[in-house]
């Protein structure tokens, strides 16, 4: 009886290569940094915040940043700094429930184009041609007016124009799955279509739709905060970072804070996801991982 | 039981291929009327190079290709007109181990998942019992209990075939293809998996289908041999038979071609010149016509038929040698 | 110092590469020699490195590879010494080499003509239309229809073309030395054989040598005058062909060949026990010694030098051990 291979555990080992490769790059590590920070802000935003993001003190409107409003107040008096804080909380939540959602419809389409062929494969692909044949802010422009403006339904709006792009990328991973050997010797051991599509393919195909979620993150915050600035989307007092910005249009002049912060957070956290979207695309490229 | 285990009669397996809306359909005759019996117990080696059509046999006889028409009778069933439940319990009796140790386990799964998925389909039985069949089986290809929590790419080719072994006869079936099991491994791990496939084959009472490019090895494990050329099968018999009198200008002409390990082995430069035919358009008449050495203007327009020249030895050739 | 090899004469080779896993020393000291117009087979298994070593002599050999040490003398160069356009110049020129996907080698979007007439401008220096009647005459020396095969692009021709084309493109510069890494394993039997047949009957009309690189001992046998094993990165025995089947010396040469099955063989195959070792970390001394049925102490800790024991047989095997050596240790 033959000794067996040395375990190399390999997941440590690709975990290591992993964090080997992402050291190497400076701009995906900042990437992460600014994540970092935003998630943090996120999850202990009711502590950091001094202020209620909403209550409102007119007698205070308008301040300029000072030491007890370090980002200075709004129109209402409320503090900017605060609403910011607990608006990364928004962010977060539109990121998260979107991408699953997304993610999720995509994946299934796609798993089950890809899988059946032939007029399931026509069929489903027509459709997601449909969707993608128009420009996704248009798109989710279109949903939020047709739906009505606030928070659950800009994050359906924006995920009915995001799942096409996870259903091709899953589409074309099960074109190439259902043809190895292994899924052969799955039905020659007797298994049937519905086990072998969810059981087998299926995993198979969430590694790529994850790294583009992850790419697409930053987009999404960039759809949200454009809704929100049109109106269309979260609407006051909810401190969402597009909303925000709108509000301050008005008094872009003389009181530029009003808008600039919330939208220097919205440029850093997409500028993050994207640096750190674009490190983990390379990292994850085979040909390039050496 | 029977003394023929699998039957196949004038198999077919086209593929169609279109080249554009306008042309007339083509057919890629892959399996183009092949017959058989593969006798109980034996190891049955198919043998042909690219374009034979041998591995499409494999995989139409387990029906993971459909074939166009024909029969495959499994111990006297028909296989190729059953369904549902009837076809799962037959797809427990006939197994397939494939070529690519690298991609015939699934490489996101637990050993113990790849081998045990097929039981958790045709049994109900509990997690444990499972368990226990799955380290018998894997001791029994020579490997260990624990190596059932481990990963594939944790282990080499050589093992990984040995786990396609172990998933195939977990089931307790009849009968195996072994679709080129060893092309893929080197020639001191090809001598560990073959004495293996050798020793199970009689401990469970098996029967194999071998197919094979490689002539050295259908001499060390097979009783009986076909050959394949460009769908049909050309030479069948014995393999003493076939690889002493070898009947077929292919067949000789094939043997004539492998490379022997031994250097003071003389052998005759005799060639067989030419390029493998597409199997779209396939030759007129004898499909070996345009390479073989022998051939006239009877094999140009003619095909011959599959003939017993003595009993148990089978040759579809006008003139065999 | 004297030569083993008149045409190449490969030292003291060490190749690693750096990966994240750590370092895969894939060649520890390899030795191999050759002289004009032979045919030298290398053989071994998987991870043996032999592709390694022929990709060393090319100086082909990239990141995250690297070179550590050795001596290569080809032709009176030495090559690892060279700057990068002598060895250009060396490359294609003196000493070719084909591969065991003819189809990879070959650039899909252009033609096959092309091509060909490419490897000849350079090493001739003339504008490529001037090489196609040069293209056509190779085409036919390798036994294919030159106005067909000069139009066509790779993926019209069968895999026994394309490897005649990269035969033709090896042998179109007269070469003094063919390197064929597993030229037919990727081949039908029927198409091996005119292949190992071209190579000969060419190799016999240009006088060059062939550095055939397989794990088909059978092909060794037809085609090789001499031999050389290498198991994990070390060379292991070196013999003339006829030689090395009749008495193999190394005790992993004669597992091979009793593992190896053969038409008209009536003795049980004997598989070698244990499987490969990792190359980042080999076993230290002998790296065979852990799988050898005759293993002594000496095996665990040193390495054997690559020693004569009989006229023209070299092993490296401290069975072997009180015959002359040849060279000093590098």
């Amino acid at each position: 009886m033959e000794k067996s291979v040395k375990v190399s555990r390999p997941f440590v080992d690709d975990l290591k290569h992993t964090a080997f490769l992402w050291k190497k790059s400076r701009l995906t590590m900042i990437g992460s940094v600014i994540i970092v920070i935003f998630l943090l802000m996120a999850a202990f935003a009711p502590l950091i915040a001094p202020y209620s993001p909403t209550e409102q003190n007119l007698s205070n409107k308008l301040r300029s940043p000072s030491w007890q409003h370090l980002f200075g107040t709004d129109q209402f008096g409320r503090d900017i700094f605060s609403r910011v804080i607990t608006g990364s909380r928004i962010a977060l939540w539109i990121i998260f429930l979107v991408s699953v959602i997304s993610g999720s419809i995509g994946i299934i389409v796609g798993v089950t184009a890809g899988y059946f062929g032939g007029i399931v494969d026509e069929i489903l692909m027509r459709i997601t041609d449909m969707f993608l044949a128009f420009p996704s802010l248009v798109l989710a422009m279109a949903f939020a007016a047709m739906l009505g403006p606030n928070l659950t339904n800009t994050i359906i709006a924006i995920s009915i124009v995001s799942w096409t792009t996870y259903a091709r990328l899953a589409r074309a991973e099960a074109i190439k799955v259902k043809s190895q050997p292994y899924i052969e010797a799955i039905r020659s051991v007797g298994g049937g279509n519905l086990r072998i599509m969810f059981l087998h393919v299926l995993p198979m195909c969430i590694s790529p739709v994850l790294v583009q979620l992850t790419l697409r993150m930053g987009t999404i915050i960039l759809t949200a905060a454009s809704l929100g600035f049109l109106g269309l989307g979260v609407q006051p007092p909810t401190p969402e970072w597009g909303a925000m910005v709108s509000d301050g249009r008005n008094f872009l002049i003389d009181q530029w804070w009003i808008s600039t912060f919330p939208g220097i957070f919205i440029a850093f956290v997409v500028l993050g996801f994207n640096l750190l979207g674009d490190g983990v695309r390379d990292m994850l490229d085979p040909r390039l991982r050496r | 039981m029977s003394d023929t285990l699998v039957k196949i009669q004038n198999l077919k397996t086209y593929f169609p291929v279109k080249k554009s809306i306008f042309s007339r359909k083509l057919f890629v005759k892959a399996v183009d009327d092949v017959t058989m019996d593969v006798p109980t117990g034996s190891t049955f080696a198919v043998v042909g190079e690219s374009g034979s059509g041998k591995t499409t046999l494999a995989r139409s006889i387990l029906r993971l290709i459909e074939p166009t028409s024909g029969q495959v009778f499994f111990d006297g069933t028909e296989v190729l007109k059953l369904g549902g439940k009837d076809l799962l319990e037959i797809r427990r009796k006939m197994q397939i181990v494939f070529q690519d140790p690298y991609n015939s386990l699934h490489p996101r799964k637990l050993i113990k998942n790849i081998i045990g998925e097929g039981m958790k389909i045709h049994f109900k039985i509990s997690e444990t019992e499972i368990r226990q069949k799955i380290g018998e089986v894997l001791q029994e290809v020579g490997l260990r209990d624990e190596h059932m929590f481990r990963y594939p790419h944790e282990f080499s080719g050589g093992q990984r075939q040995r786990i396609a072994f172990a998933r195939a006869i977990v089931l307790k079936p009849k009968f195996i293809v072994l679709d080129e099991p060893t092309s893929a491994l080197d020639v001191s791990v090809q001598a560990m998996v073959l004495k293996m496939l050798k020793e199970i084959r009689v401990q469970e009472k098996l029967t194999y289908m071998f197919i094979t490019h490689n002539l050295s090895l259908v001499d060390y494990i097979a009783d009986r041999v076909a050959v394949m050329y460009v769908g049909e099968v050309v030479e069948m018999g014995e393999k003493n038979t076939v690889f002493t009198h070898p009947s077929h200008p292919y067949t000789d002409l094939l043997m004539a071609s492998n490379p022997i390990p031994d250097p003071k082995f003389q052998r005759e430069k005799r060639l067989l010149k030419g390029e493998i035919p597409s199997s779209i358009n396939p030759p007129s008449g004898c499909r070996f016509h345009n390479r073989c050495p022998y051939a006239d203007q009877r094999c140009t327009d003619e095909a011959p038929e599959l003939r017993e020249r003595s009993p148990g030895h089978f040759v579809r050739c006008h003139y065999p040698l | 110092m004297e030569l083993r090899g008149k045409l190449l004469d490969v030292s003291g080779l060490k190749v690693s590469f750096y990966t994240y896993r750590g370092v895969i020393k894939a060649l520890d000291g390899v030795e191999m020699w050759m002289d004009s117009g032979e045919r030298l087979g290398v053989v071994g298994e998987t991870g043996c490195g032999k592709s390694v070593t022929s990709l060393a002599v090319m100086r082909l050999i990239e990141q995250p590879g690297e070179i550590q040490a050795g001596r290569v003398i080809f032709n009176g160069k030495s090559l690892l010494e060279l700057p990068e356009e002598g060895m250009n110049r060396v490359r294609g020129g003196e000493m070719s080499m084909i591969f065991q996907e003819p189809r990879s080698a070959l650039n899909p979007v252009m033609k096959v003509g092309f091509q060909i007439g490419e490897a000849i401008a350079k090493a001739k220096k003339i504008s490529i239309k001037k090489t196609y009647p040069e293209a056509k005459e190779m085409l036919r020396l390798v036994g294919l229809d030159p106005d067909r095969v000069l139009n066509s692009y790779p993926h019209e021709l069968s895999g026994g073309m394309s490897q005649r084309v990269m035969i033709g493109m090896g042998l179109a510069t007269h070469p003094k030395l063919l390197i064929a890494d597993e030229p037919t394993s990727a081949l039908d039997v029927t198409i091996q054989a005119q292949i190992l047949e071209l190579l000969d009957e060419l190799a016999r009309k240009m006088g060059n040598a062939v550095l055939l690189i397989t794990h088909d001992m059978g092909v060794v046998a037809e085609f090789c005058d001499k031999v050389m094993v290498m198991y994990a990165g070390h060379s292991v025995e070196y013999a003339s062909t006829v030689r090395l089947f009749e008495k193999p010396m190394h005790p992993y040469t004669g597992g091979l060949l009793l593992a190896v099955p053969r038409v008209g063989r009536t003795d049980e195959l004997k598989a070698i026990k244990g499987t490969v070792p990792d190359l980042v970390d080999p076993p230290p001394g002998c790296r065979f010694h852990p799988r050898c049925p005759h293993v002594m102490e000496l095996c665990r800790t040193s390495k054997p030098p690559l020693i004569q024991v009989e006229p023209g047989h070299y092993v490296a095997c401290y069975l072997y051990g009180d015959k002359k050596e040849v060279r000093e240790d590098v």
